[in-house]
């Protein structure tokens, strides 16, 4: 292994950049205001080639691996978390279908979200099963050549904008094995969109309730095999985890970076911010904590390109990056005082969008559980 | 450390706020209004003047009072309680503590009655911390002072009657003379800026303020010229623990909406309450908001009786609000993905606890002023 990123990743980065500084940067607070999805953004995500990062070339795909795509992931939070957030959204049920789909799913679905030509979606908790996720209730019945769905998903991120929803139900009574995935599309009849949540930041990213109501999904939309379902959902979590640890570190080193500029150039008592010890030790912890985090998602990146267990390091990836994004932003606020309370700086809104990472792809409540149950096998 | 009068207060207040406040308390935070009739609502119990004499129209009431009226409402609603902190304390106390006879008579009965809202006016947009660099200037002219300067992130700006505004009066550069100003919203060359739009308190309007060569009668210098510094001094131990009740109401509703959450959510098919990883957190909460609520009670206890608390008015302003913070961010943890959505309050109560670390001398300032106390005080 490398700490030095290649030729290839240090271009992407670079041109990942400029991207976000000419077509992100100025458009997402409007978006955020608007609580819009910023669709213009994604048709030019897509013609870069970055719906399907790590989707085969065979697919439509760009063929990144892992360590790569954490890195694009990391670049975009810098500017705007709720992109990273819909893009790794619509990665998920990529990924899903690339491990356990069918040849004529990968040819049309994958081909599809890899192309951007369609949006995809994550469906699995509902109102009554956020980190119980294995009591979810949305029942799939066997009925001819479909599956009859119905029930109430929650907190699904791109409802609404997405073509294409991998939605998890229950097609038999044992807990773990009697769960199924499925490809939904938009427009299937007993399919409908419930509530809109208002959250407390990334308004640009929607999350809505999806409704089913005798919802007939093909046979052919089963992802893997019947009861397969929650081990897809595992694994599938596992490394949205490493996304989540990039796209905290992404947003920590905006905040950061946003800080130490402000400590530079604000001047109180004679002298600027940046040279109290208070403000030092403030900077200095945070840098730490960003480079702590940078190095364990790196690993975990690695251990999955190198097809090693890495779910264990994912956690600890994912726990240490969410709550050093926490920590940094909330201590940006701080630095920047007054101003930072106020809108006309970022470091309010990264506090904000901070917050949801460390309740998202498994609180990091179930981290721990996960890696104490790892660490004591 | 309270008496049976405290404790009747506390019910009153508890009662007031359930009925009063609560309903609006969403509402205020998304659409960023402001309630004057709620004011007029407060006036009736007789709080707006809460440490005021009787013969100016106030309750005549100790610090604890204050606090306890601080904690009431910042448990319901944090920007309530912000922008009556800014009138009760930062503008009403200030004119009661440092005004002359005659500037007591004229403002202070309005301002006890709710007819006028007050403000206090010290930070300036490049001035914070650093409170006494501050460049906002007051020109003898006659029998007018002229006031020409700017003042930032002043709570009630855009809706103050009255309002109290340190200016400098040292003759020559450098000279670090301060005074204060009672300066009424209609006076000419007085104007508010642009109102802020921030992370919380978004029901406690904030905003600019702007003196153009602003012409202030110099009866209206409160108290004694020069005295800006001493008389801030005077009263700035009580803001800090009056606001450090803010940050023990808003701690107090975090905890109550975490109880009752785990209590009634269920995951695996036990409450989550039942969680060590849960009940971790609903201890800690606990622990910190009676180390907190205790701690400033005391400081509040000290000041009443007073004596000089300004060591314990830090301490209680940056442990309680730290406190709050963390309380916050442990309740959105425990609702989860639905404390991150605006149907519960608890997001709100995080964005609005935030200003506690910041308002009335951030942290940092506090922690600089408890060292340099100690270091040349000593501990007693």
């Amino acid at each position: 292994m490398s700490f030095l990123l290649t030729e290839e990743q240090k271009h992407l980065q670079e041109t990942i950049q400029k991207f976000c500084l000419s077509e992100i940067a100025p458009r997402i607070q409007e978006y955020e205001e608007k609580e819009e999805f910023p669709r213009v953004i994604f048709e030019k995500l897509k013609e870069m080639s970055l719906t399907g990062m790590m989707t085969p070339e065979k697919y439509g795909g760009a063929g990144l691996d892992f360590s790569t795509y954490a890195l694009v992931i990391e670049e975009i939070s810098k500017y705007a978390l709720s992109v990273a957030v819909s893009l790794s959204v619509t990665g998920l049920p990529q990924m899903i279908i690339h491990a356990f789909g069918n040849e004529e799913q990968k040819e049309t679905h994958l081909r599809d979200l890899a192309t951007g030509k369609k949006l995809g979606a994550f469906s699995l908790s509902e109102p009554g099963s956020g980190s119980d996720a294995a009591g979810l209730k949305t029942q799939a019945e066997h009925e001819g050549a479909c599956y009859i769905l119905n029930g109430t998903k929650c907190f699904v991120t791109n409802g609404q904008e997405a073509e294409l929803y991998l939605v998890f139900a229950r097609t038999s009574e044992d807990k773990i094995k009697g769960i199924s995935a499925f490809i939904v599309e938009k427009g299937m009849r007993g399919f409908s969109f419930g509530k809109k949540e208002k959250k407390m930041a990334l308004q640009s990213s929607p999350t809505l309730e999806l409704i089913f109501k005798d919802c007939a999904v093909p046979e052919k939309n089963l992802v893997g095999k019947p009861g397969q379902g929650f081990s897809i959902a595992m694994q599938a979590l596992d490394c949205g985890r490493i996304t989540i640890g990039a796209g905290s570190v992404g947003l920590a080193t905006r905040a950061f970076e946003e800080a130490k500029e402000y400590a530079k150039t604000r001047t109180q008592f004679g002298s600027s911010l940046s040279q109290f010890q208070a403000i030092q030790m403030m900077l200095a912890d945070m840098a730490t904590a960003i480079e702590v985090s940078r190095l364990l998602v790196q690993k975990a990146a690695f251990l999955k390109d190198q097809k090693l267990p890495f779910s264990k390091i994912a956690s600890m990836a994912k726990t240490v990056a969410s709550d050093t994004a926490m920590q940094v932003t909330t201590q940006a606020v701080q630095i920047f005082g007054g101003n930072g309370y106020c809108q006309d700086y970022p470091v309010e809104r990264l506090m904000r969008e901070a917050k949801v990472l460390q309740i998202v792809e498994g609180t990091n409540q179930i981290q721990r559980l996960v890696i104490a149950k790892e660490i004591l096998k | 450390m309270l008496t049976k009068e405290h404790e009747l207060l506390r019910e009153t207040l508890r009662s007031f706020s359930e009925k009063e406040l609560k309903p609006l308390a969403r509402e205020i935070d998304e659409t960023e209004s402001f309630h004057p009739e709620v004011f007029k609502k407060i006036g009736h119990l007789g709080l707006l003047g809460v440490t005021v004499s009787e013969t100016y129209g106030g309750g005549g009431m100790d610090v604890l009072a204050a606090t306890l009226a601080m904690e009431e409402f910042g448990r319901v609603c944090a920007s309530t309680a912000l922008s009556y902190l800014a009138h009760s304390i930062l503008c009403v106390n200030n004119i009661y503590s440092n005004g002359n006879e005659e500037q007591k008579k004229k403002y202070l009965p309005s301002l006890c009655s709710g007819e006028a809202l007050g403000a206090m006016a010290m930070t300036e947009p490049g001035f914070g911390s650093d409170a006494m660099g501050m460049e906002t200037k007051a020109v003898k002219d006659g029998k007018f002072y002229r006031l020409t300067g700017r003042k930032m992130f002043i709570t009630n700006g855009t809706v103050a009657d009255t309002l109290v505004v340190y200016a400098r009066t040292g003759e020559a550069e450098g000279d670090r003379k301060v005074s204060s100003f009672i300066v009424e919203k209609d006076f000419e060359g007085f104007s508010v800026g642009k109102k802020l739009s921030k992370l919380g308190m978004r029901g406690s309007p904030t905003a600019e303020l702007i003196f153009e060569d602003c012409p202030v009668p110099e009866s209206n210098v409160l108290g004694r010229l020069h005295q800006g510094i001493s008389q801030m001094k005077k009263t700035l131990d009580i803001e800090r623990i009056t606001i450090s009740g803010i940050s023990i109401g808003i701690a107090q509703a975090a905890l109550e909406d975490s109880l009752s959450y785990a209590k009634d959510r269920k995951q695996f098919k036990t409450p989550i309450i039942e969680f060590q990883l849960v009940q971790k957190m609903i201890a800690d909460m606990y622990t910190g908001l009676q180390a907190s609520r205790q701690l400033t009670y005391h400081a509040a206890a000290v000041a009443s009786r007073g004596e000089k608390a300004t060591l314990l008015a830090c301490a209680c302003k940056v442990y309680a609000s730290e406190i709050a913070t963390q309380a916050c961010l442990h309740a959105i943890q425990i609702l989860g993905g639905y404390g991150y959505c605006k149907d519960y309050n608890v997001e709100r109560y995080l964005r609005d606890a935030k200003l506690m670390e910041i308002g009335a001398g951030t942290s940092e300032v506090q922690r600089i002023i408890i060292a340099k106390e100690l270091a040349q005080i000593g501990l007693k």
